[in-house]
């Protein structure tokens, strides 16, 4: 039978590239042939998650959320637009961090969707920000010797926006690969314009969870970290900051690795991908098996 | 390619085949083969074969069964194009040598057909005379995500539907099934939404079930009904649901019983329920109706409150960047606006003087 993968990002009015790392994720899944339709779709652009399904073919759909954290949108928004009968997210079961998937019916089309967790939670993310890490350092043995930031938004609204960070900075940190792993946020304690007074080290990666480059990645992180009094003047990487060189890798979803948790959350849920997983990460540079798992 | 046509042909004789004035039948007695040139029965598979070869119809019938995307929508959508239920085969294969087009929003569509094979093409429809080589040809459907994103001078389009699809670009050799891909890429679901109205089960939701859905930073939008009247929908949809800000023809209204009062527009595709730029202006407005009105006291000369209603007006309707810099006869025009304010405003940016008092 026919089986489709569609994608939900959020899209952006303000912004042209904030759909871009969700197209580049789509094409590289779509030229492995793993799926009969590959299906990108948006809150805040076209195709809406409303009219998204009726869009696909076939009568199995993986519904993948291309968000960092559980929550609002995975819990909520994702799930009413979709119109996914009987959803609870108690389906997931999940502690925050521990998403699964769960199988229901779109009341609109009758498909038969394989709603997944997003894939800021799924483990191997944290093989993506290490993986981000040599990209901006162009170092594929990077650790020894640096520290590892991994940033995210953090918001008083939703505890879940924090704990999927935090949860990549305890694997990774696990890994002992580098010499500190430190989560650090842009609306909460530790604060990312204080990035040197959390590491010892010399040199200090910096990756924001985030999923696309913007506003926040692109403007406000560079200028609350010192890296440049305006954004619209750029800034070196690495740049010198306290006496530390901070290699900052902006956005972690525009690694072409993030392809693979996206294929990952389909298998999950009991898509047959296994080749093309191989084939994404042989293509994005992840084909080193993670280590310390 | 020539037998696998007639191949199909006779394997699904026995099931019978009646389409677009083809009619093949397998009795005990041999084939039956008719269509408005030709009547033959009893005959056998050679002779079928050979007759089969020969027949406009036969291509006819295994474009629209093994070539063409077999999805209703898109099936349909390509039947509309070369106008399939208006026309029998032989007046639409003349029609299809010389290309026969139609438009969808702001996009030319064109289906030629050549030695059988149908060719369709897209292009921008401001550019329906400009030779192909003056355009940057594609031919991979998924690039028009990338032209779809912005406008002729390199804006951001949101809104797929907008009036603003940028021009010079062309897609001149596409397969059936690309073409409702590149379609779709340009304005996605309008094929899906176009179809289901066709067959008259569109699924419109209004607005005021839109609203209610809404939760997180939009559920304030909520707040914005509150049992008398509808005039502000009416304000929300003559913003942003005109033609000449979508190309889409607004069909939902405030709610099933109570139909908007301004038009809904004259786009070929229907637009089912607030869209999210919609919503995203509703909760902006919410929050900026919820304020009370204020008396202010300024003076303004007649020509000068006049040339306030030429600024918003020019605004408005997007006319600012098209008013010339010395054509100060102009309300809108940038000097006469910066006198304006020159007279006008105080240190503080104060219309008239009066602060803005809250």
């Amino acid at each position: 039978m026919d089986e489709a993968l569609v994608i939900a990002a959020h899209g952006s009015h303000l912004n042209a590239e904030s759909s871009t790392p969700t197209y580049d994720h789509a094409d590289t899944i779509r030229a492995t042939g793993a799926f009969s339709e590959v299906r990108e779709s948006f809150w805040k652009e076209e195709p809406s998650f409303r009219e998204a399904l009726r869009t696909v073919d076939a009568e199995e759909v993986y519904l993948v959320p291309l968000f960092i954290s559980e929550g609002y949108f995975t819990e909520q928004v994702i799930p009413r637009e979709f119109r996914l009968e009987d959803w609870d997210p108690e389906l997931w079961d999940s502690d925050g961090t521990s998403a699964t998937n769960a199988t229901l019916a779109a009341e609109d089309t009758a498909q038969t969707v394989h709603y997944c967790g997003p894939v800021g939670t799924h483990d191997s993310m944290s093989d993506v920000i290490v993986q981000r890490a040599e990209s901006v350092t162009g170092d594929p043995d990077v650790g020894e010797g640096f520290g590892l930031a991994v940033v995210g938004h953090g918001t008083e609204r939703n505890e879940n926006s924090a704990k999927a960070i935090q949860y990549h900075a305890d694997r990774i940190r696990a890994r002992d690969r580098f010499d500190e792993v430190q989560s650090l946020f842009m609306d909460e304690d530790p604060e990312v314009d204080d990035v040197a007074d959390y590491f010892e080290s010399d040199d200090i990666v910096v990756v924001p969870l985030f999923i696309a480059d913007g506003f926040h990645t692109q403007e406000d992180i560079p200028e609350d970290m010192g890296l440049t009094d305006d954004y619209r003047t750029g800034y070196d990487v690495p740049t010198t900051v306290e006496g530390h060189d901070i290699w900052y890798a902006g956005a972690v979803g525009t690694e072409p690795l993030m392809a693979d948790v996206v294929l990952e959350r389909a298998a999950d849920a009991g898509a047959d991908v296994s080749a093309a997983i191989e084939q994404v990460r042989e293509e994005t540079g992840g084909a080193t098996p993670a280590t310390g798992d | 390619m020539d037998g696998e046509y007639v191949d199909a042909l006779v394997a699904t004789a026995p099931d019978g085949i009646a389409f677009d004035d083809l009619h093949v039948t397998h009795e005990s007695d041999g084939y039956t083969f008719r269509t408005p040139d030709v009547d033959h029965s009893g005959i056998d598979e050679e002779t079928l074969r050979t007759v089969a070869a020969e027949s406009p119809y036969v291509r006819n019938w295994y474009f629209w069964h093994a070539t063409a995307p077999q999805k209703a929508d898109r099936w349909a959508f390509l039947r509309w194009l070369e106008g399939a239920e208006q026309r029998d085969v032989a007046e639409r294969y003349d029609a299809l040598a010389d290309g026969v087009s139609a438009t969808w929003g702001e996009l030319h569509l064109t289906v030629t057909l050549s030695d059988g094979t149908r060719t369709y093409s897209i292009r921008h429809r401001a550019d329906v005379d400009v030779g192909t080589s003056a355009l940057d040809e594609y031919d991979d459907p998924l690039d028009a995500r990338e032209i779809a994103k912005h406008d002729d001078d390199g804006g951001y389009r949101p809104l797929k539907t907008a009036p603003s699809l940028q021009t010079g670009w062309a897609f001149p050799e596409l397969s059936a099934s690309e073409f409702v891909t590149t379609v779709d890429a340009f304005y996605p679901a309008t094929i899906a939404n176009w179809h289901r109205e066709q067959e008259g089960d569109l699924d419109v939701t209004h607005w005021r079930d839109t609203v209610d859905r809404q939760t997180g930073i939009y559920g304030v939008v909520k707040t914005w009904d509150r049992g008398d009247g509808y005039e502000h929908v009416n304000w929300v949809a003559e913003a942003c649901c005109d033609d000449s800000q979508c190309l889409k023809r607004r069909e939902w209204q405030y709610d099933e019983e109570t139909e908007l009062d301004v038009d809904g527009g004259s786009g070929e595709f229907p637009c089912r329920e607030p869209c999210s730029l919609v919503i995203a202006g509703a909760r902006k407005w919410t929050k900026l109706e919820g304020e009370q009105a204020q008396t202010y006291e300024f003076e303004l000369t007649p020509s000068e409150k006049e040339q306030i209603e030429d600024i918003i007006d020019a605004v408005a309707d997007g006319e600012a960047d098209d008013i010339r810099e010395a054509d100060i006869y102009e309300g809108a025009n940038r000097y006469r606006t910066r006198f304006l304010r020159a007279k006008l405003f105080d240190d503080e940016g104060n219309l008239g003087g009066v602060e803005t008092e809250q």
